[in-house]
């Protein structure tokens, strides 16, 4: 596992780098911000994202995927990081489409997941639940067994995407109670079922999420992904792959907030000599730029370790999101107070990196949650 | 058999038949570091470093010519493998091997090396470093110890401090002012010193953490010749940076805990994991106090991501690529991350941190509180933290003075 870009990769970077300069500066984010339009995000930068290959990075060559995994994929979250890009490549494609491709049946795949990785479909993985924290023991909504098929009734939230997808993979309890990690089903739902409505949420980070409603929603059993009362397993890996993910998304906007604090330190002046000469800058700065270099290299070996289905993959995933939490927070609050007072303005756009770095704090487990999981991993 | 099964299986078979059977299994942080009057950490140590000098296995990558081993760094791999898999320890540490020596090949004249080299391989001469001066810490070059040069013979007045090793040491690479009227960092010589004369006293310093390997030197009129200048009169600056990029390299090294040589051992062992099970107890199968707990993954996870971040940029090197983060990260965060990790066992073992010798405490625990007061130096020694910030902000985020 080395730790270092192949050429594919180098290549790839450099693709992605430039096409979300290009297709995704800031000034975009706000636009879309400030618009009423409910898609919240371009279909068409996300179908240029689906040509340029992206959307099928992750998957195998037997899933019409290119076979780069997820060391390939954070390459790609991180250049759209750095713009904020709220394109569903993480809904879609590392939870929803990752729940397809490690459970899914031939004929799931074929219905849904090919066109989701042609960037024809967007899916959504509906798992969240009010009062649920990060234990993804904890699903209650419940599943009824009718005609040989389910009858779904009740409200997820905060679906990454799910505002305007296509169908979702809903986590639903089919026995059991909630805190059990046995009877837990994953359930295909489409969107145009009867019963399906969303309703998309206002978040600070301006990111796209949605409440889903089912009310009494029928589905045959060929809805089942994987097995039914055994999704928890199944659950947990997409969650860990698309933590990694949103890892890379994370270490694309600390860079971007640390960049362009950066060039702030060596512009502002005050008492007649630019901010950037003061000591007091310069050691934050610095120590900024440690917490970027060490969050590099454990998302870097997350993604590798879950790609080479290694032993300490979760641990690895717990260290990324742990670390990643806590760098992206401090480095955004740093950006935020040495920008001084037009930091806290709406009008400047460093405020945005510091909203998001807490929405994805608290999507997928903060710090504490992760460092829990990393204990509890090593067996303490 | 290709070439380098044949070298495995000669450097196997001298082993094998040479190493003394004591010294197998036998293990000491410390190493032995030779000298004129060298300590003996096991009885066997000198007959090892012998045996192994014979051959320049001591200093395997230096050239044949001075007494290396001549070997290539793939030889230099398997020579480790092969005393990994017998146990054997490093037969020679010391200032000369990873501080003087490198230095000496990379700048000194043929005579210089011809002179030094060969003893530092054989251990014959143990080195010790002359920089800091009570005047001159993190401001190193504003250093005053006055180097007067008349004919061949030079003339040596003034004082060092945080000499390691000074009172063993039977050189001491030193840098000296031979010009106070010059840019600070143009009137510096780089000087060898031999200590064993009337004009060099050394006295051990001891610490917060109790007796220490540090010493304060003072020269009164000590004696050298203009043979023993590195890389000329006043440029003695070049080779002391050089100096301290291996320096800082091997501290980063030392306190971020580099794995163990040779073979792997088993799975990955948590010593903060195992104290926090001893002195916390359990409940349900994990460490019941669940904010000391939580400490111990903060530390261990920065732990790994630091061990992580050395391990991409070695792979970033091996790829061809220039160096990634500078050698000023590690140097920091591992001292810190080292500070951290006594300062939670401190915490863990609670009351019984707070002894120093005697009855009621456990020679671990008082042990363990000198080595966290003894940690509070590593941010200190080698290039404050502070220095090191001021370096990252200067040449890696190019912020301006």
């Amino acid at each position: 596992m080395a730790l270092v870009l192949d050429e594919e990769q180098t290549m790839l970077a450099q693709t992605a780098g430039a096409f979300m300069r290009e297709s995704s500066p800031i000034s975009r984010f706000r636009a879309l911000r400030d618009s009423s339009e409910e898609r919240g995000y371009s279909l068409d930068v996300y179908k240029q994202m689906a040509e340029l290959g992206w959307t099928a990075i992750p998957f195998s060559e037997a899933d019409g995927g290119m076979g780069m995994g997820l060391a390939g994929l954070v390459i790609v979250t991180e250049a759209m990081g750095r713009g904020l890009a709220p394109e569903p490549l993480i809904p879609s494609i590392a939870m929803a489409g990752q729940a397809l491709s490690l459970a899914g049946s031939a004929d799931q795949k074929s219905t849904w997941l090919a066109p989701a990785i042609e960037g024809e479909k967007v899916l959504a993985l509906a798992y969240a639940e009010r009062g649920q924290r990060y234990d993804l023991r904890d699903i209650a909504l419940g599943a009824t067994d009718k005609d040989g098929g389910y009858e779904l009734s009740g409200e997820k939230t905060l679906v990454l995407g799910g505002q305007c997808a296509d169908a979702f993979v809903v986590a639903a309890r089919t026995a059991g109670k909630g805190g059990d990690a046995d009877g837990i089903t994953l359930l295909l739902v489409p969107a145009d079922a009867a019963g399906v409505s969303t309703e998309r949420q206002q978040r600070a980070d301006c990111q796209n999420s949605a409440i889903l409603k089912l009310e009494g929603v029928k589905l045959g059993a060929d809805a089942v992904i994987g097995k039914a009362g055994e999704g928890h397993g199944v659950l947990c890996d997409v969650v860990d792959r698309a933590t990694v993910a949103l890892c890379g998304e994370m270490l694309g906007g600390m860079n971007e907030a640390f960049d362009r604090t950066l060039d702030y330190l060596k512009e502002r002046k005050q008492f007649d000599t630019v901010i950037g000469t003061f000591q007091a800058l310069k050691h934050r700065a610095a120590r900024m730029y440690i917490e970027l270099e060490l969050a590099r290299s454990v998302v870097m070996a997350a993604a590798r370790a879950i790609d080479d289905g290694a032993d300490n993959a979760k641990v690895l995933v717990s260290i990324a999101k742990a670390k990643l939490s806590d760098a992206y927070a401090l480095i955004t609050n740093e950006a935020v107070q040495m920008h001084g007072g037009i930091g806290m303005t709406d009008e400047h756009d460093i405020g945005f990196f510091m909203k998001r770095a807490r929405g994805c704090e608290m999507t997928f487990g903060d710090a504490a949650y992760h460092r829990d999981r990393f204990a509890s991993l090593s067996g303490y | 058999m290709t070439d380098l099964e044949s070298f495995r299986a000669e450097v196997r078979g001298f082993l094998e038949e040479s190493a003394p059977e004591s010294i197998r299994g036998w293990v000491n942080q410390d190493g032995y570091w030779g000298g004129k009057n060298p300590e003996l950490p096991h009885p066997d140590a000198k007959r090892w470093c012998d045996i192994m000098a014979e051959r320049g296995w001591t200093c395997p990558t230096w050239p044949k010519e001075y007494g290396g081993g001549g070997l290539d760094k793939v030889q230099a791999k398997v020579l480790d493998q092969e005393l990994g898999r017998l146990k054997l320890p490093p037969p020679l540490t010391g200032f000369g091997l990873s501080m003087i020596g490198p230095t000496l090949l990379q700048f000194g004249t043929e005579e210089q090396k011809q002179e030094h080299i060969p003893k530092i391989i054989r251990g014959e001469i143990r080195w010790c470093q002359g920089y800091s001066e009570p005047n001159a810490g993190s401001d190193l070059a504003s250093l005053q110890a006055q180097a007067v040069i008349d004919g061949d013979e030079i003339t040596l007045n003034g004082q060092k401090i945080w000499t390691s090793y000074g009172d063993k040491s039977d050189w001491m690479f030193v840098l000296t002012r031979t010009d106070n009227n010059v840019k600070k960092q143009q009137g510096i010589t780089f000087l060898l010193i031999d200590m064993e004369q009337p004009g060099v006293e050394v006295r051990p310093i001891k610490l917060i953490s109790g007796a220490s390997p540090f010493c304060e030197t003072f020269f009164d009129n000590a004696k050298a010749s203009t043979g023993n200048i590195i890389n000329g009169l006043n440029g003695g600056w070049t080779v002391a940076k050089a100096l301290l990029g291996h320096e800082r390299n091997m501290i980063g090294n030392v306190f971020g805990g580099g794995g163990p040589r040779g073979e792997r051992r088993g799975p990955p062992r948590n010593p903060l994991a195992e104290l926090g099970r001893e002195y916390l107890g359990e409940q349900d199968g994990r460490i019941a106090d669940q904010v000391l707990r939580d400490r111990i993954s903060q530390v261990s996870v920065d732990h790994q991501a630091f061990l992580l971040t050395m391990q991409r940029n070695n792979d970033n090197l091996k790829a061809g690529h220039r160096p990634g983060p500078e050698s000023s990260i590690f140097k920091i965060y591992g001292t810190e991350l080292n500070q951290r990790r006594e300062e939670l066992m401190l915490s863990i073992r609670g009351p019984q941190s707070v002894g120093w010798e005697g009855p009621g405490f456990e020679e671990a625990e008082t042990t363990q509180t000198k080595a966290w007061l003894r940690s509070r130096g590593n941010t200190i020694e080698g290039g404050t933290s502070e220095v090191q910030l001021n370096i990252i902000a200067k040449r890696v985020l190019e912020l301006p003075e």
